[in-house]
């Protein structure tokens, strides 16, 4: 067995560059035998061209690390929104189920999902390789923010009980921006894409804006890569800060903060450690140079989508 | 940013409604707004400090009718989380159109929720109105408690109104007895978070109410956003209230304003005394933590 590798290797190539040297664009694993190949491809570039020209996309990609996928389907579930990012500001260019890529390519910004599985040598690579081929690398929801429900992984689960180290990326690669809750909000990764946009793309005011909107969300990435019900009580509550407004326990997507007497009370068996309710929380940031012009920001991601 | 925020017109108003009068802390804006919305369909339902099982605790309820409002009216000196229910209402009451009244740092929490959405899904454009009401600072229940059962001699089941103004805090009794205390003594009450709060009329609200610079039982009504403008223009032109130019009533903007500064120079203060509260090994300030620099 390991004799005929060595001879079957080389063999591949030299079929396949006869057949596949007139269509570079195609995919070097799916020769082009049958003629409904070439038909299909044909029409997928007909397609494009009937797409206004939008020269100057940016390119995300999202790379699937040990997440549940709901992060992926939370970019879905801006719907007819996605479309729009799509047609005008930005190329898919790597995702999984939704782009036919297989390995990872240089993009602007990468949106990672899950934390990443130290017993997964491919997990790290991947990982490692995303962040040398993007500009901006997003821990894109609470397992690649902070790991998440992973956080309470031993091993010994299956179909993989060998894998037991699940760690959030940052502890593997820079992180440049979190984007925490689980799932993340599709409005949130539509401003962060609308923005990254902007601030690649964008005249010195876009750019000035964006930059001032994504600093908190890099300044999260930062602070750290654990988060817990528990950081309302150290960072908020103990720190002199609340003012118990509710918003902690309104942003908890498993319902572990309650609101007892103006001060959130966290149940910290309910608690699955996404960070949401301090990221949302308005003492934890409070940036008055955005926040006051919250109805120009908001008018005018909602005229970029239209 | 001007202490007093961006707004589009500052007027001094009255709710027309005879019902909501009876029960509001003053001009009764809030409520008649939320009723004219309702009315209207410009909102559901409200997001509003409704009764709990405790006499002056308030609870956040999604109102949906004006009965609901008027059980809400009125002012409970502590706070009522209301943000606790803002994707509730979308989702368990279903409501496409929100509105939610609250302090100055709820509607900077409203609209941190729209800007920055991080666990609030699909909330951000179902916001319909956000009013906000002045707010110097506020107190724990356990502290309401204290001042009416301990300073003023009162039960907290016996108290029919609330107030604070001219300088002291004043509890009305169901069988018409008056008690008081100087504000001074409530300072040692007011929860710790108020104290680095920038911001005394509610400048991130589509409008914002509240009584200071109108006389009693009219409020001041500052109109803020496009939003407000459009509902503020309707309720007006659909007779909901009275209203007297600011500049011809008594204290007028001049108190607001005094107060709004007073208010943001004293915790600006605050806040930067945070900076400098402890001490390094090398014997330069530790600060703790600042939530306008950094989370």
């Amino acid at each position: 067995m390991p004799g005929n590798q060595p001879e079957q290797k080389p063999e591949r190539p030299l079929e396949n560059k006869p057949t596949v040297k007139p269509a570079a664009s195609q995919p070097p694993t799916k020769p082009a035998v049958k003629p409904s190949d070439v038909i299909v491809n044909e029409k997928v570039e007909v397609v494009q061209k009937e797409e206004k020209p939008v020269a100057d996309k940016i390119s995300i990609g999202e790379l699937h690390l040990s997440g549940c996928t709901g992060c992926l389907v939370t970019l879905a579930d801006n719907y007819e929104g996605l479309f729009k990012l799509l047609d005008d500001y930005a190329d898919l260019v790597y995702a999984l189920t939704l782009v036919d890529v297989r390995h990872v390519p240089a993009m602007d910004v990468c949106l990672v999902e899950g934390s990443c599985c130290l017993d997964d040598k491919l997990s790290v690579e991947e990982l490692k390789e995303a962040r040398a081929k993007s500009k901006v690398l997003v821990a894109y929801g609470a397992c690649a923010a902070y790991g998440n429900i992973t956080r309470f992984c031993r091993g010994g689960q299956w179909n993989q009980p060998g894998q037991e180290a699940f760690v959030p990326i940052s502890e593997v690669v820079d992180v440049d921006l979190y984007l925490p809750s689980c799932p993340p909000c599709p409005q949130a990764v539509r401003n962060v894409a609308v923005m990254a946009y902007l601030l690649l793309r964008g005249n010195d005011e876009q750019k000035n804006l964006a930059t001032a909107y994504l600093t908190p969300l890099m300044q999260l990435a930062q602070r750290g890569d654990t988060a817990c019900g528990c950081d309302l009580m150290y960072d908020v509550i103990n720190q002199g800060l609340c003012m118990g407004c509710g918003t902690c326990a309104g942003t908890c997507p498993v319902r572990a903060v309650t609101m007892e007497y103006g001060r959130p009370n966290v149940n910290r068996d309910l608690c699955i450690k996404c960070g949401a309710c301090y990221a949302q929380c308005p003492r934890s940031w409070f940036n008055f140079d955005v926040m006051n012009n919250y109805e120009g920001i908001m008018d005018a991601i909602k005229g970029a989508m239209q | 940013m001007d202490v007093l925020g961006n707004y589009k017109s500052v007027i001094s108003a009255r709710s027309t409604d005879r019902d909501i009068l009876k029960k509001s802390q003053d001009g009764g804006i809030i409520t008649t707004l939320f009723a004219y919305a309702l009315e209207e369909g410009i909102i559901d339902g409200a997001i509003v400090a409704g009764q709990s099982d405790e006499p002056w605790r308030p609870q956040p309820v999604v109102a949906t009718t004006k009965a609901e409002l008027l059980a809400a009216a009125g002012t409970r000196y502590t706070i009522s989380p209301n943000l606790y229910l803002i994707k509730e209402a979308t989702r368990s009451y279903g409501l496409d159109r929100v509105g939610i009244v609250g302090t100055p740092c709820q509607m900077q929490a409203t609209r941190k929720a729209q800007v920055y959405p991080i666990g609030m899904r699909d909330v951000d454009d179902k916001i319909a109105l956000a009013l906000g009401i002045f707010c110097m600072e506020n107190l724990s229940y356990q502290a309401l408690e204290a001042m009416v059962e301990d300073h003023c001699n009162q039960k907290m089941e016996s108290v029919k109104k609330m107030d604070i103004g001219k300088g002291k805090f004043t509890v009305y009794t169901e069988r018409g007895a008056v008690s008081q205390m100087p504000l001074k003594l409530i300072h040692k009450y007011v929860q710790p978070g108020c104290h680095v709060c920038l911001d005394y009329v509610a400048n991130l609200a589509d409008i914002s109410s509240g009584s200071v610079g109108s006389p009693d039982g009219w409020s001041t009504v500052f109109v803020r956003s496009t939003k407000g403008n459009t509902v503020w223009d309707g309720a007006i032109a659909a007779g909901y209230f009275e209203t007297k130019p600011i500049g011809e009533v008594k204290p007028g903007l001049d108190l607001v304003k005094k107060l709004a500064t007073e208010k943001i120079t004293k915790n600006q203060k605050n806040v930067d005394a945070r900076k400098t509260i402890g001490l390094k090994a090398d014997g330069t300030p530790k600060g703790l933590r600042n939530p306008y620099e950094s989370p």
